[in-house]
């Protein structure tokens, strides 16, 4: 079991393209060690700016950095970052178009017993709703790699959600299939598709092994690219496959699930189901105990998926 | 060099013939911002249309995004853009609107939700100081925007990076859209709180030309922390009638009041010409 957090690896990113690249800059609210940034502070201390426990200066600061030839990347707790400095990201960074990667750490429901304070299980749908601002939740510490350093040659303002945890690795490190705004096909099928994003990736690729030994074949996109969403991808899955189930750690309304749903409907109507939180806060566990109870897990997924194909057969 | 005093009613006169033309803007706080404006873009910002993209000309944020019609019209003046552009300001597909748009020429971040501009100065200053360049960042703020937060933010970070090249304005003309600030939320004592978090303070007459001049000399010489320069304005300075009324805030003078406020401001421009 892999036992490196998605963080540490951005971490170990930066640390490693800022001593080629002095625009880089990167900025925390109070936040360097629990986004693992330490080593970053270290290495790189005239490339690191400390705003201490204020989101909203966090990240208009960034936007000024960025306006005068930066590559700010600012790093908060998701929940904060997602709605407290909403109104910056929205006016500071998407509007005027600036040059700012928000990374959202310890998101979804990872921070589990600190409660729906420290929950952000809204951000895609408050980030994706707003003009010129891109959203991404890679799925494990190899694609999250593949996704900076993409991120980093283009000036585009983009939020990016990881968990908090180490989390089980979807790829393998010589095996990482990676493209700019695609989602990735980690298992190909044509009974039913299970598109996934961030920590339930995992889920889903065991959810497609278990269906195999039931003889189904299961197809699973990694939906890492929320937006701008994959549409051909989905379009094709829809065409190909009798049903989708869409699988994420966010709110049922507004997320990827509502967002494949819409295109489903739109260009070739199907069957969906989406798997989410429900609009009410989250019970009390980890990661585990809390996909589990909601159905997000393989289990759970499988159990949807068996159901829902043998309503549409 | 530009007669400054004469620049402002000059100005003035643009942007009540804007706002009379187009049907909408905010009048009062055009008109109280700007000789800040006229002193900046007419003597001491470093940025023309010629350095507009250099990285080390100055930069200026308009906070008071809602003061745009006074930034357009000094814009077009100084050649950032042709003064006909303005012609449809506000109208069908215009990129010039009702708060600044950095698609324009000249501007450099969107602005019109209040409390952003000074922590965006912030950053920019921080940059300057990261590349050891030369240029000086500078925001102006309203008074009732200062009800925000997030201002309060930057003001810590300002001075906590001792930002010398930062110049924060506030212009304090006691007006806000539903009366006075002291009745809406009391904003007394700007010296004070500006001078708790750190800043060095100025407090000026601030339609006064002369006196924004040598404060934002003072403000270059001043080192190891920024400088605010509360500005104690006039909301509707210049047009007698809507001097120091909440009223002309965002109202549209008629024809005839038109008529009135450009002969005012024509009037006091040739008597400070002379």
């Amino acid at each position: 079991m892999n036992k490196v957090a998605v963080k540490e690896v951005i971490c170990d990113v930066l640390v490693e393209e800022a001593k080629e690249d002095k625009d880089i800059v990167v900025l925390c609210s109070d936040s360097r060690g629990s986004a693992s940034l330490k080593e970053y502070v270290k290495v790189h201390p005239g490339q690191f700016v400390e705003v201490g426990i204020a989101e909203q200066n966090l990240v208009s600061i960034s936007a000024g950095l960025a306006s005068c030839g930066k590559k700010a990347f600012a790093v908060s707790p998701a929940c904060f970052l997602s709605t407290r400095s909403m109104e910056q990201a929205k006016v500071d960074v998407a509007y005027s178009n600036t040059n700012v990667t928000l990374v959202g750490i310890s998101g979804g429901i990872s921070y589990g017993a600190l409660g729906m304070t420290h929950h952000s299980i809204n951000d895609i749908a408050t980030m994706a709703s707003i003009p010129n601002m891109r959203v991404y939740l890679p799925s494990d510490r190899f694609q999250t790699q593949k996704l900076f350093r993409n991120i980093l040659k283009d000036e585009k303002p983009s939020y990016i959600r990881v968990g908090r945890n180490p989390v089980e690795d979807v790829y393998e490190e010589d095996s990482i299939p990676f493209d700019m705004n695609k989602a990735t096909v980690v298992v190909d099928g044509d009974d039913i598709t299970l598109i996934a994003c961030g920590e339930l990736v995992i889920e889903a690729k065991k959810a497609a092994l278990k269906l195999k030994e039931r003889g189904i074949s299961a197809r699973v996109l990694d939906m890492y690219c929320i937006k701008p969403i994959d549409r051909e991808t989905i379009i094709q899955a829809a065409r190909e496959t009798k049903a989708i189930i869409t699988i994420e750690e966010h709110s049922h309304l507004g997320g990827m699930g509502s967002m494949v749903s819409q295109i489903v409907a739109n260009e070739c109507p199907k069957k969906v189901l989406n798997l989410a939180l429900p609009d009410t806060p989250v019970i009390t566990g980890v990661s585990k105990e809390v996909f589990k109870y909601y159905g997000l897990d393989s289990d759970g997924i499988v159990k949807s998926a068996l159901e829902l194909l043998a309503h549409v057969e | 060099m530009v007669n400054l005093k004469a620049k402002a009613y000059e100005i003035r006169k643009d942007i009540v013939s804007l706002i009379h033309d187009a049907g909408c803007g905010h009048i009062g706080g055009d008109l109280s911002v700007t000789d800040i404006l006229v002193v900046l873009y007419y003597k001491h910002l470093n940025c023309s249309p010629d350095n507009m993209d250099d990285p080390n000309r100055d930069r200026l944020i308009l906070s008071k995004g809602h003061s745009a019609e006074a930034l357009y019209c000094i814009l077009a003046d100084r050649g950032f853009f042709p003064k006909s552009d303005l012609d449809n300001y506000s109208g069908y597909q215009s990129k010039y609107i009702g708060h600044p748009n950095n698609k324009i020429n000249g501007i450099e971040m969107n602005t019109g939700s209040l409390g952003h501009g000074l922590s965006i100065a912030v950053g920019m200053a921080i940059a300057g100081k990261m590349d050891r360049a030369n240029y000086r960042v500078y925001t102006i703020m309203g008074d009732g925007e200062l009800a925000e937060g997030s201002i309060w933010e930057g003001a810590m970070a300002g001075s906590h990076y001792k930002l010398d090249n930062l110049t924060a304005f506030v212009d304090r003309n006691h007006l806000q859209i539903s009366g006075c600030t002291e009745d809406v939320m009391a904003q007394n004592s700007q010296e004070e709180r500006w001078a708790s978090f750190g800043w060095h303070v100025i407090s000026i007459p601030g339609n006064d030309v002369d006196a924004i001049d040598k404060a934002i000399e003072e403000a270059k010489a001043t080192k190891g922390r920024p400088t605010v320069i509360i500005a104690n304005t006039t909301k509707g300075y210049g047009v007698s009638f809507m001097e120091n009324q909440a009223l002309w805030h965002h109202r549209v003078p008629n024809d005839e009041e038109y008529a009135k406020a450009m002969a005012e401001l024509e009037q006091r421009r040739v008597e400070v010409y002379e």
